[in-house]
Parts: C-alpha cells; sequence; structure tokens
C-alpha cells in the first residue's frame, strides 16, 4: 500500500506494468508533439508575439505618441476629447496606456500592416483587443513593437486586463478599422 | 531515543502516533480551515460581484476583498493544510517521532502572525494590490511583511519535516524506502523550499521598497521571480494532492502503485522541471525572447506534463487492481461502480481526480503554449484554469482526507454523515461549473480581476457578447453552490472536532475506517499474471482525446484572431 514502505526492498527492479509503459510512451510522443507546435507555428503560423522589444523613458515614450497624434490627428471622438489618428498604412504606430487611459484612439485599414508601439507612463496595464482577442502585457519602461495586420473591418475595443487600481474598470480604448 | 509516553497507538492503524505530532497537525488543519472559511466566503462575494445581474460590491471593496481571497484560500489555506500533510506524512506513516516540535509551533506562530497581518494590512484598505502585488503599484509594508512572516513559518515546517525524515531513517522506525505517500510529501516540500526560497529573494527587496528604502523594481524582473514562487507554489500542491490521492486510495481500499518506479519516476519529474514553470506567467511579456519561453513554459518538452499524466494512470488504476482483486471483475467498469460513492473521502478524491485532469491539467497545459495564450492571457480563463486545479483538484482532495483525518487523529465520529456523504459532489460541482464557466467567459475575452464588463463609467462603450454575461451569470450560480458546499464542510467538520462522538477502541471494528488490503504485485516477471485494467485504459483513453481535440481546436481560434509577428 502506498502509505507503507515498498513490499519488495528492491522496488526499482519490480516489472512495469505493460500498459503503464504504453502510456508513458503516448504521452513522451504528445509532449513532443506539443513542444514541436510551437516552433512550427513560429514558421509557419501567423500570429506569434514579436521578440522586439527596446527600454524606453516613459516621457520619451509620451513625446513619440504626442506627435504621432500632431501629424494624424483626423476628428475627435464624440464629446470626449480623445483624438482619433489616421496614420498611414505600413508606419509605426504608438498606443500609450495610462492610469486609467489608452492614448489615443487609433484608425486603421483593413489588410494593411502596421508597426504598433506598445508602453506604459505609469503601471503595468494589459491591452486586450476585443472581440478579436489578443492580449499583451504592457510594462512601464518597456516598449514593445509588434506587426499587425487587422483582418476584419470594425470597431474594436480595448479592454485594460491587467489590474491597475480603482479605476481599472473604467480604463477602455478603441481601434477602428476601416475598409 | 523516542519517549514511549508520548506516543499513543491508533485503534484503527496500530500506528504509533507521536502526540507532539498529533497536536502540530491538528493546529495546522484548524488554521487552514478557519483561513478557507474566510477565503471561501470572499470568493462568494466576489463570484456575486462578477454576476453582472448582481453586481454586489462596490468596486474599492471588490478589489479588497478580491485580494484577500487570493491570500487566504490560495496561500494560507492551502499551506497551513499541507504543513499538516507534512507532519502525517513524515511522524505518522514512518512511525517515528517529530522531529523539534517545539521548532513546529514557532513556524505556526509565524504563519498565524503572517496571516493576520497580511489580512490586517488587505482590511486596512491601503493594500488592494491583488495576490500578485506587481510592481510598480505599491501595498502597505505589512502585507508584505506578513507574507514574509508566513513564508518563513512554512519553511520552518518543512524543516521539521526533513528532521523527522532523518530522525525515522536514523531510529529505523520502519524498513525499506519511505512509502510513497511520503515520497509525495518530500516532493511537495523540495518544491515548497525552491518557492519560499524565490519568494523571498523577491518579496524582501519589495518590503524595503515600500519603506522607501530601494528606488525601484525592475516589473519584469520582478514578475520572473515572484512567479518562481506563484507558480511553483502551485506544484507544492499539485504533489501534495497527489500524494493525498494515493493515501486515500491506499487507506480505503487498499491500492497499491502499478510500479513504485513509475510512481515516484513521475513525482520526480515534478521537481526536476517545476522551476521552470515562472514561464507560464511572462509569455505576452516584452523583452523576452520566445527560445526562453517555449522552453521553459513546456518544463523542457513537457516532462512534468508527462508526470502528471502518468499520475493519472497510476492513481485510478491503483485503484481498478485493487477492487479486482476483491472480486469486482465484471465487464470494464464494475470495480468503478462498486466504489464506496458513499463515502465522502473517496468521492472527494476521485471527483478530484478527474476534474483536475480534466478540467485543471488539458486547459493549464493550452494555456501554456506560447502562442495560444496571446488569446487567453489575462482573460478571466487564467481564474477559471486555476479554479479547477485549486479548487476542484487541491481543496475537493484535502476536503476528502479531512473526512479520514477527523476519526483517525482527533478520534471523533463524522457528524451529519447523511450531509457529508453529499458534500464532496456538492462542493465539485459548484467549483467545476466555476472553471468551466469563468473559462468560456475567457474564450470571448471577458478580463479578469475586472469590477465592471459593461464600462458605464468608462469614456468610450463596448460590450462583450451576449454568451459572455450569461457565462458570468452561471458562473456566479456555480459560485453559489460552492460556497453551499464549503459551507457544509465547514459546519461537518467543525461540529464533528467539537461535538461528535468520541471514536472508541472498538471503532475499528464495528465502524471501519480502514479498508481491507487488495496489496498483491500487479504486474510480475514474464506478465503471466499480470492484472488487466480495461476501464483504467478507457478512462485514460477519453482523457487523451479530449485532450488532443481541445488542444487543436484552440490553434483554429488562434489562427483567426489579426495576424500579427
Amino acid at each position: 500500500m502506498a502509505i507503507f514502505p515498498p513490499e519488495q526492498r528492491i522496488w526499482w527492479k519490480e516489472p512495469l506494468h505493460g500498459f503503464e509503459l504504453v502510456w508513458i510512451g503516448v504521452c513522451l510522443v504528445w509532449a513532443i508533439v506539443m513542444f514541436g507546435t510551437m516552433i512550427v507555428w513560429h514558421i509557419i503560423g501567423e500570429q506569434n508575439l514579436s521578440n522586439r522589444a527596446y527600454r524606453i523613458d516613459p516621457d520619451v515614450f509620451a513625446a513619440r505618441t504626442e506627435a504621432m497624434v500632431t501629424e494624424y490627428t483626423v476628428r475627435e471622438e464624440g464629446d470626449t476629447g480623445i483624438p482619433v489618428v489616421h496614420p498611414p498604412a505600413g508606419s509605426d504606430i504608438y498606443l500609450q496606456a495610462s492610469l486609467w487611459q489608452w492614448y489615443p484612439i487609433l484608425e486603421l485599414e483593413k489588410d494593411k500592416e502596421y508597426h504598433l508601439h506598445l508602453s506604459s507612463i505609469d503601471w503595468q496595464h494589459g491591452f486586450s483587443l476585443q472581440p478579436t482577442n489578443i492580449n499583451v502585457q504592457v510594462h512601464p519602461g518597456y516598449e514593445l513593437v509588434m506587426t499587425l495586420k487587422p483582418n476584419r473591418a470594425g470597431e474594436f475595443g480595448v479592454v485594460c486586463n491587467e489590474f491597475c487600481g480603482i479605476g481599472h474598470h473604467q480604463m477602455l480604448g478603441r481601434i477602428y478599422v476601416v475598409e | 531515543m523516542a519517549d514511549a509516553t508520548l506516543f499513543r497507538t491508533c485503534p484503527d492503524t496500530g500506528l504509533p502516533v507521536h502526540l507532539p505530532a498529533e497536536r502540530l497537525i491538528k493546529a495546522n488543519a484548524v488554521a487552514g480551515v478557519l483561513a478557507l472559511a474566510l477565503g471561501g466566503f470572499q470568493g462568494l462575494l466576489v463570484a456575486l460581484t462578477r454576476w453582472p445581474d448582481v453586481s454586489l460590491l462596490p468596486a474599492d471593496w471588490f478589489y479588497l476583498i478580491l485580494t484577500g481571497h487570493g491570500l487566504n484560500v490560495l496561500l494560507f489555506w492551502i499551506i497551513f493544510f499541507e504543513i499538516a500533510i507534512l507532519y502525517f506524512a513524515s511522524a505518522i506513516l514512518l512511525r517515528s517521532r517529530l522531529w523539534a516540535p517545539k521548532l513546529g509551533w514557532v513556524g505556526f506562530g509565524l504563519m498565524v502572525v503572517g496571516a493576520l497581518m497580511a489580512n490586517y494590512a488587505v482590511f486596512q484598505g491601503d493594500s488592494s494590490v491583488m495576490f500578485t502585488s506587481y510592481v510598480p503599484m505599491r501595498a502597505h509594508p505589512l502585507f508584505y511583511l506578513g507574507i514574509i512572516l508566513f513564508a518563513v513559518g512554512a519553511l520552518i515546517g518543512c524543516a521539521v519535516f526533513f528532521g523527522t525524515l532523518v530522525v525515522a531513517k536514523d531510529e529505523k522506525t520502519y524498513e525499506g524506502s519511505i512509502p510513497l505517500v511520503t515520497f509525495g510529501a518530500l516532493t511537495a516540500a523540495i518544491i515548497a523550499v525552491f518557492t519560499i526560497a524565490s519568494g523571498a529573494i523577491i518579496l524582501i527587496p519589495t518590503l524595503m521598497w515600500s519603506l522607501g528604502l530601494i528606488g525601484d523594481i525592475d516589473p519584469i524582473l520582478y514578475k520572473v521571480i515572484w512567479w518562481a514562487m506563484g507558480h511553483s507554489s502551485q506544484q507544492i500542491n499539485v504533489a501534495a494532492h497527489v500524494a493525498v490521492w494515493y493515501c486515500i486510495a491506499a487507506m480505503l481500499l487498499g491500492a497499491k502503485p502499478l510500479s513504485e518506479k513509475v510512481s515516484r519516476m513521475a513525482f520526480l519529474l515534478y521537481i526536476l522541471f517545476l522551476q521552470l514553470a515562472s514561464a507560464h506567467h511572462l509569455l505576452v511579456e516584452p523583452g523576452i525572447s520566445s527560445n526562453w519561453k517555449i522552453f521553459n513554459t513546456s518544463y523542457a518538452l513537457y516532462l512534468a506534463v508527462v508526470g502528471s499524466m502518468i499520475h493519472g494512470l497510476s492513481v485510478p488504476g491503483a485503484i481498478e487492481a485493487a477492487q479486482r482483486r476483491r472480486g469486482f471483475t465484471r465487464g470494464a467498469f464494475e470495480w468503478l461502480r462498486k466504489a464506496p460513492w458513499g463515502n465522502p473521502a473517496f468521492a472527494g478524491m476521485f471527483t478530484s481526480l478527474v476534474y483536475f485532469g480534466f478540467l485543471g491539467g488539458i486547459s493549464g497545459v493550452v494555456m501554456g503554449a506560447e502562442q495560444l495564450n496571446l488569446i487567453m492571457h489575462n482573460t478571466i480563463y487564467v481564474p477559471g484554469h486555476f479554479h479547477a486545479t485549486v479548487v476542484a483538484g487541491t481543496t475537493l482532495a484535502f476536503m476528502a482526507i479531512t473526512y479520514l483525518v477527523v476519526p483517525l487523529i482527533w478520534r471523533r465520529e463524522i457528524m451529519f454523515p447523511g450531509l457529508a456523504r453529499w458534500q464532496p459532489y456538492i462542493f465539485g460541482l459548484g467549483a467545476a461549473g466555476i472553471s468551466v464557466f469563468m473559462m468560456g467567459a475567457g474564450t470571448l475575452g471577458v478580463s479578469r480581476r475586472h469590477w465592471d464588463i459593461n464600462f458605464t463609467d468608462a469614456a468610450l462603450s463596448f460590450s462583450y457578447p451576449d454568451t459572455a454575461f450569461l457565462m458570468m451569470a452561471l458562473n456566479g450560480l456555480s459560485g453559489v453552490l460552492a460556497a453551499v458546499g464549503g459551507l457544509m464542510f465547514i459546519v461537518i467538520v467543525v461540529s464533528s472536532i467539537l461535538f461528535g462522538k468520541k471514536r472508541g477502541a472498538d471503532a475499528a471494528q464495528t465502524n471501519p475506517i480502514i479498508g481491507v488490503g487488495g496489496g498483491e504485485a500487479v504486474a510480475s516477471y514474464g506478465g503471466e499474471g499480470t492484472l488487466k485494467l480495461p476501464g483504467t485504459m478507457i478512462l485514460v483513453g477519453i482523457f487523451f482525446i479530449a485532450f488532443f481535440l481541445y488542444y487543436w481546436v484552440n490553434w483554429k481560434y488562434l489562427s483567426e484572431v489579426w495576424p500579427l509577428s
């Protein structure tokens, strides 16, 4: 019994149950398949998180975001005063997280590539693009640069999904994707 | 040498019981159950707040209670109970005296003080930083200090356990190797040392930072080391509750592992690879390379996962073998149908095994694939996963063994046996519901740790699909069900300990706890006489198919989101 010392003192020489051996084999093969899948997806898959990241001073990031906003703002969102920015396809675009806002609102074109720079100027936040469901962690002092290609037109919410204090649930941004 | 006056002989098992060890087991188990009662109640408040039509608590209280919930159940309940298991698996199962019981009390005292201090900090309202306390969000220094003291106390508990192993070996209280259950507990204790050391490395500087003594702490560095504690501590739970599964199966049915060497190898795989576990939480962080993520998140080619899959065969296989020896040989499943389903210890153990494997295990591996994490990170899928492992798995297993601990250690009969019979099913169903519905809502993108998924106070608007709201409502209902099951457990255990009928010396015959042994060899040289286990083969076959399908379905979901590179 499992609560007493093994009945055979030399337990490591006991024979294996045949089915146990088969199962270990199945598990090992499956383990290697799952390990290989992650590598293969980097080659054939279209959804891989970028490995491009830099240390950045939050003030520098805020200044770059502001420069993009100044250059490409096309309108303001309703009466919220939040700028809607329509940068050219293929360009570097910035999304700044802070307590408790995503800034600015981006307007992108469907099936065009953009280099999205993500960073926070205060605490950690979570970039959760809905309803497509892409979730990326956002850190202060680190800038992640990822290439995005929106594959559907419409209005997308940017939810904050890293708890960031009492206003966390009010932190909601938006990305428009136009044809 | 051991002082014979400090021992009693257990009428049920014949084991000599070291009384100082017994007192420490009781104290730690009681502290654990109190933490479970508080943390479980906080969990109910959280579930009712996240039920969109109920939305019970205001935002500040929600975040406060959620922080306390994580601490009390994930840390305090489970670790207090695990310390009790360590003392049981060493002193009692090895028929030994406990090494340095006074030191054990010092550890216990530190754990109590730490738990109270952390709770005080949380209830003060300036430490609603969640269980993870990611910097640069700052809690009151007492929050970090409380966790550190608790961890030091737990470390002392591990030291007492290791010391007892040495004493037992030295005084030759057993022959040959330590029992498998003790081996599992040893695995848990070794992992605990690594876990607590990681916690100290990161929380001590964080405490100094919160006191203003250190400038700042890198948020990614914090996460790498914090999760070496945060995730590894869950591996303590896995090792401990797998040991509990083997223990209950052995006590009730006389189950013997199919092969000592395979089961022990599987525990060893946990020790070798779990320190890589911190990667699971860092799959979508900037500044960490894909190579690092892939190797580490797979625990080096999923070898620790293989360990769990081996236990997934070995535990039901041992039960089937024992039952077949007893004569339940008809068809593939007579052994399972005729199992003691009315005994809450068995019911809790077996349902815990099923929920842990099917819900917790599969979802954990899926979520831990580097790219799949993109569609799950920080959604409520994550708490869905770990409620399957820690609530439906660990907590249910610990509840199950409590039904053996009360009669054996407290020498009291379980009160309200009719209620006890249903308790594991009700609690288990609630916990499984919580897991499934949170995972469902998470697949639809709902955020975890979020007070208002309607975004009523936000400047902009966004709506999750209606199904997500339905899932959150069902999660709330399941939370109520789990709370009912949890309350039943607390009522049964507390009243049994206080008012239960004393278990007399003849109770071992009239109302036996320990089942008859079925412990002959399961396999033999040359394969002749090797028992066939068709039921277990079918069960693990179903498990593998479920795992296989669910894994690929999620890659399909991933392939539909915006291309990114």
